[in-house]
């Protein structure tokens, strides 16, 4: 369980990033946050795990207030929450494995990180996620050599071998096209489901949020301005969140085509 | 560029007439100046000598050949003493160089006043000619290589540092936010997030700074502190002109090869 | 392929090394080390002379608290001024003659002939440390700032023609063709095609030269070329730390002045 109260951040520029924010995310909860560019979407995931510090307000994950843990705790708490990012923030320069395994640093001290001795419980569950996301046979290849898609999984795979309790999901899709989106928040929500994680997923296409979250926040200048379920998104609650536009074209139901099943099969056989 | 209404109708000047006298004013400030240093210098020429300086400089190429070839005998210590002077100097500067890079650059620096610090340090090295860090260090500890493999160190610092902590500086921050929401600590998160990306970086800047002091350190012995201009200074001073010659031919010699193996070093890098 | 085979996931993992031959990687770290012992066993260090210039350095590091400048006063400010106008008037005579050797060592302008003899040039300007060729310039046009001078000029050459070379030969050549295209002459080619697209960097590098041929006019000195570096050299000889102290703080100061004007230059233009 995931409590925001009265989360409130302005940055240095003055610009009222958050304002008041408070959410309740059950957990196993996949959540999908809405909104226009700058509605404060980002900094809303970035003030859970602190990479933004909060300037008012408290995050309480089960029994643990965050926003006022030391910096010895902050690491240990952030080994809870398994980050997903736009643009996959992978390490260009190390490989596929190392990567993954970058996502145990928090429980491993500093001189077998450098010296890539990983337990290996660790490096065993590092493979069954690979094979899992579809990668097992590029555990060496580079990060910089992969295609979007595949660089996304080791994102995800990164993100689970920290065994979080819950995800936090920055426009996972934004530089992949329809079809590679689709694979990936497919592959986000299945995992949440097997490990009844929380998440909260940041997103810019609706379509896709509608598909598959459970829960939809739509956030707007910083205030939460629709909290429900995906098929409660009327056109006006859209204007409610974006502005004025002809929103009917981008609510119609989709259907969700199985393709995207037979792609990640060729991918694993390639 | 301006367009000018005129009674024939509009004109295109490439500049306007503001523009077109800061132009003149800054080519007339410019030639004064060099006007007035060549004065000065000029006053303190014998022009005797600069007229005289072709017939000089033929009589000198003259007494050049052929080079004494013999004379190679005695040069082989002074080349390895060079190359261990540029080789040894480099190794240290590096060792001395990163640490100082991190407290340099923006991002990594754990305070602006280190920072202030570390900027400093690469400044003064970077002022000083290792042929002055060479005279001070001869004056202190004494002539020999140990004096000029410390010059060459002194001298490197600044160089590499400088050009270390800028790329660490333009490094991806993405890549270390990720490592960072892992809940890797400070340490893990250089190790894993900084490293890997200035790698290549610092594997150029090693390389392209031995090429340098390759050059330098055959003038240290100018001064004492070991190299082959040791040599160089005696057969001077003693106007051996044929010794001269074969150790000019043994610098260029040194340098191509070293040029080479700094070449296919960066080409294996890359 | 799928996660629902039987799975025993392999338990460790190595990072595939840089150099895959195990044989050729640890032949180049034997070689190294070799060659490190050779090296460093080569070095003969008189320790007792070392021991006997601590206190000497000590009292070299005790004479920048505060350093003296007002005994030597006339000298150094002779010596500075000489070097600045040497610097001056050797960067604007180097680049002025740059620029035929530059075009005339770009292999996409210059006919086969030209190339290779400005090549040629550039090269063997570039393989003698500046100091070397103040040695030659003093031998031929006598003591004095007008051998720095030459020295400097031709320093400059190696550096600015070899780097405006690479310059024009990496420049765009799509702009070319089409400058071409409009049947302008060779020099109106140049003119209108290369320069602007040249411009920006060699402006900057310009003032980078005139950094490091201030740099360089300290040493030229120390072979009777003039500038500060005699001045230097005195001190050092006499054992006059506190002004050697007050020489070597005023060239830092100099050369921080050149390079925050030049970054502030270097921003402006472009």
């Amino acid at each position: 369980m995931l409590k925001l109260d009265k989360l409130y951040k302005r940055y240095d520029t003055g610009d009222e990033a958050l304002k008041d924010v408070t959410l309740e995310i059950p957990d196993g909860q996949v959540l999908a946050l809405i909104g226009p560019s700058g509605a404060g979407k980002s900094t809303l995931i970035r003030c859970v795990n602190r990479l933004v510090e909060p300037t008012s307000g408290s995050v309480h994950l089960n029994d643990t207030e965050l926003t006022t843990l030391s910096q010895g705790k902050l690491r240990s708490a952030r080994r809870r929450m398994g980050m997903i990012f736009q643009e996959y923030a992978l390490v260009e320069r190390l490989t596929v494995m190392e990567n993954v395994l970058s996502g145990r640093l928090g429980y491993v001290g500093f001189w077998s990180s450098w010296l890539r001795k990983f337990p290996k419980a660790d490096v065993k569950e590092a493979f069954r996620l690979l094979d899992r996301v579809g990668l097992m046979h590029m555990p060496d290849k580079r990060a910089d050599a992969l295609s979007g898609g595949q660089r996304q999984r080791v994102g995800i795979a990164r993100a689970l071998i920290q065994d979080p309790e819950l995800l936090l999901v920055d426009e996972p899709t934004a530089s992949l096209d329809p079809k590679t989106s689709r694979q990936i928040m497919r592959l986000i929500s299945e995992l949440c489901k097997e490990r009844g994680l929380a998440a909260i997923i940041n997103i810019h296409d609706v379509m896709l949020a509608q598909m598959f979250a459970e829960r939809i926040v739509g956030l707007r200048f910083g205030e939460v301005v629709y909290d429900g379920p995906p098929d409660g998104l009327t056109p006006d609650v859209l204007t409610d969140i974006y502005g004025e536009e002809d929103w009917e074209a981008t609510i119609t139901p989709v259907e969700d085509d199985e393709d995207t099943d037979t792609e990640l099969t060729e991918a694993n056989g390639a | 560029m301006a367009v000018i209404e005129t009674s024939q109708g509009p004109e295109w000047k490439r500049r306007t007439m503001r523009q077109q006298w800061y132009t003149w004013l800054g080519w007339l400030v410019g030639t004064a100046i060099v006007a007035f240093s060549f004065k000065l210098i000029s006053d303190k020429t014998i022009w005797f000598f600069v007229t005289d300086a072709g017939t000089q400089a033929i009589d000198m190429a003259s007494r050049m050949v052929p080079p004494k070839w013999s004379y190679m005998d005695t040069l082989w210590l002074p080349i390895w003493d060079t190359i261990n002077i540029a080789t040894i100097g480099t190794l240290m500067a590096l060792v001395m160089a990163v640490p100082v890079a991190f407290l340099a650059a923006r991002n990594t620096t754990p305070h602006p006043t280190v920072r202030a610090a570390a900027l400093f340090i690469i400044v003064s090295s970077r002022s000083i000619n290792s042929l002055i860090w060479a005279l001070m260090l001869v004056a202190i500890i004494g002539p020999g290589v140990m004096a000029g493999i410390i010059a060459i160190a002194l001298r490197s610092i600044g160089f590499c540092a400088k050009l270390l902590y800028e790329s660490i500086e333009e490094i991806d921050a993405k890549q270390v936010e990720a490592v960072t929401a892992t809940g890797a600590g400070r340490a893990q998160t250089l190790a894993y997030g900084v490293v890997p990306q200035i790698l290549p970086a610092f594997a150029g800047i090693s390389v392209f700074r031995w090429d340098i002091n390759i050059r330098e350190s055959t003038i240290l012995g100018l001064v004492g502190a070991g190299g082959i201009g040791i040599q160089l200074d005696a057969s001077i001073s003693t106007l051996s002109w044929t010794q001269v010659s074969l150790i000019l031919l043994v610098i260029l010699g040194t340098v191509i090869v070293s040029e080479w193996v700094s070449a296919k070093v960066r080409h294996a890098i890359i | 392929m799928t996660s629902t085979s039987p799975v025993n996931y392999p338990s460790t993992w190595k990072k595939p090394p840089l150099i895959e031959s195990d044989l050729v990687r640890r032949g180049l770290w034997l070689g190294f080390a070799i060659y490190l012992a050779l090296a460093l066993g080569t070095i003969d260090v008189n320790w007792g002379r070392v021991a006997e210039g601590i206190p000497r350095g000590q009292k070299f590091l005790a004479a920048f608290f505060p350093p003296d400048i007002t005994s030597r006063w006339d000298s150094i400010l002779d010596g500075i001024l000489e070097s600045i106008w040497m610097t001056v008037i050797s960067t604007v005579v180097g680049i002025a003659l740059s620029v035929p050797f530059g075009l005339g060592a770009a292999r996409n302008l210059a006919p086969r002939p030209v190339y290779l003899f400005c090549r040629a040039v550039i090269g063997i300007s570039r393989t003698f440390p500046e100091v070397i060729l103040a040695i030659f310039a003093v031998k031929l046009f006598g003591f004095g700032p007008f051998a720095g001078f030459i020295a400097l000029s031709i320093g400059t050459i190696g550096f600015y023609a070899k780097l405006l070379a690479e310059d024009i030969e990496d420049m765009d050549p799509v702009q070319a063709e089409a400058i071409r295209s409009t049947g302008a002459s060779w020099f109106q080619w140049v003119n209108y095609a290369v320069q602007p697209q040249v411009m920006p960097r060699m402006i900057g590098l310009a003032v980078y030269r005139l950094d490091i041929n201030f740099r360089e006019s300290a040493v030229v000195g120390i072979v009777g070329g003039g500038g500060i570096g005699a001045t230097l050299l005195t001190a050092f000889d006499r054992y006059e730390f506190d002004s050697a102290a007050a020489i070597l703080l005023i060239i830092i100061f100099i050369v921080m002045i050149l390079e925050y004007s030049s970054g502030y230059l270097r921003k402006w233009v472009q």
